[in-house]
């Protein structure tokens, strides 16, 4: 009952402070992402040698089946919300782990993916293409390696059974963060791989 | 979620729409089409998927018009860096 009394809602926004609080930080994550962006477009188009296509140095069929993989763990990050709100504490916790491994399964995908590339002698030193690539998708895979340890968080918070039906904020603010690493991903999949 | 947002989001749909669009996408990156098709086509499939995820799974669609416009301001200063880089190397 402290904690009810303690959560002020801006009136604007008409949303909870916590909720308001992640959508603000969500807006400098996207001119974190977009700097980002605007670095690859120019070191892309500034560089003097061609600049490989897809399919050259990269294996799109396994980060598209990566991609698929993320979009999944969105999937059941909106399960365990959509749990929550109707008071399902098990089914809660279950989309809750599940996310939280097929999140570490992207992570998974992505250290062997580098592994391989590295391999093959394609490192973040192999000039602007590798250091791009490597900095565009490493800062999206710390994202998600945060993502998963919150989630795992909130699932521990959830076996306490620190939510209800009524009140289960902290599930619907990591389920935000968690939905815009996946868009950030669908971003750089396209730019990254596709173009 | 406001009161009109009551009537449950069909995530599976979304889900399904994701999972195709991502096919596509693949298929038009390697079909050979015209680059600059290619890359516009690239680019507004996953915009268009961007903004499922942020309707539906980041239950915005049913936000309250000034979490709105807060969600979309960042894209103001977004669109203008890259539009002005994209104008300096072009």
């Amino acid at each position: 009952m402290e904690a009810e009394a303690s959560r002020f809602e801006p009136a604007t926004f008409q949303v909870n402070d916590k909720k308001l609080g992640m959508w603000i930080f969500l807006a400098s994550e996207v001119m974190f992402f977009t700097g980002l962006i605007g670095a690859y477009i120019i070191l892309r188009w500034g560089a003097a040698s061609p600049w490989p296509v897809p399919g050259e140095v990269l294996n799109v069929p396994i980060t598209a089946g990566n991609t698929f993989i993320l979009i999944c763990s969105s999937v059941t990050m909106v399960k365990a919300f959509a749990a929550i709100e109707e008071g399902n504490q098990k089914m809660l916790k279950v989309w809750l782990l599940a996310t939280a491994f097929i999140g570490a399964s992207f992570v998974g995908v992505q250290v062997y993916e580098y592994t391989e590339l590295i391999h093959h002698g394609f490192l973040p030193s192999s000039g602007l293409y590798g250091s791009a690539f490597f900095t565009m998708t490493g800062f999206h895979g710390l994202h998600v390696t945060i993502g998963v340890l919150c989630i795992l968080w909130v699932a521990m918070k959830a076996f306490r059974g620190s939510y209800s039906q009524a009140d289960h904020q902290g599930v619907e603010i990591i389920g935000l963060y968690w939905h815009f690493v996946d868009l950030v991903w669908i971003i750089l999949f396209t730019i990254v791989y596709l173009i | 979620m406001s009161a009109e947002g009551k009537k449950k989001p069909r995530y599976m749909a979304v889900f399904g729409g994701l999972a195709a669009l991502t096919a596509i996408e693949v298929a038009v990156a390697f079909m050979g089409f015209e680059r600059r098709a290619t890359v516009l086509l690239l680019i507004g499939l996953a915009v268009y998927k961007a903004l499922l995820v942020a309707m539906y799974f980041m239950h915005l669609k049913w936000e309250t018009r000034s979490l709105k416009i807060l969600a979309v301001a960042p894209l103001l200063p977004a669109a203008i860096m890259v539009i002005v880089v994209l104008m300096e190397n072009f």
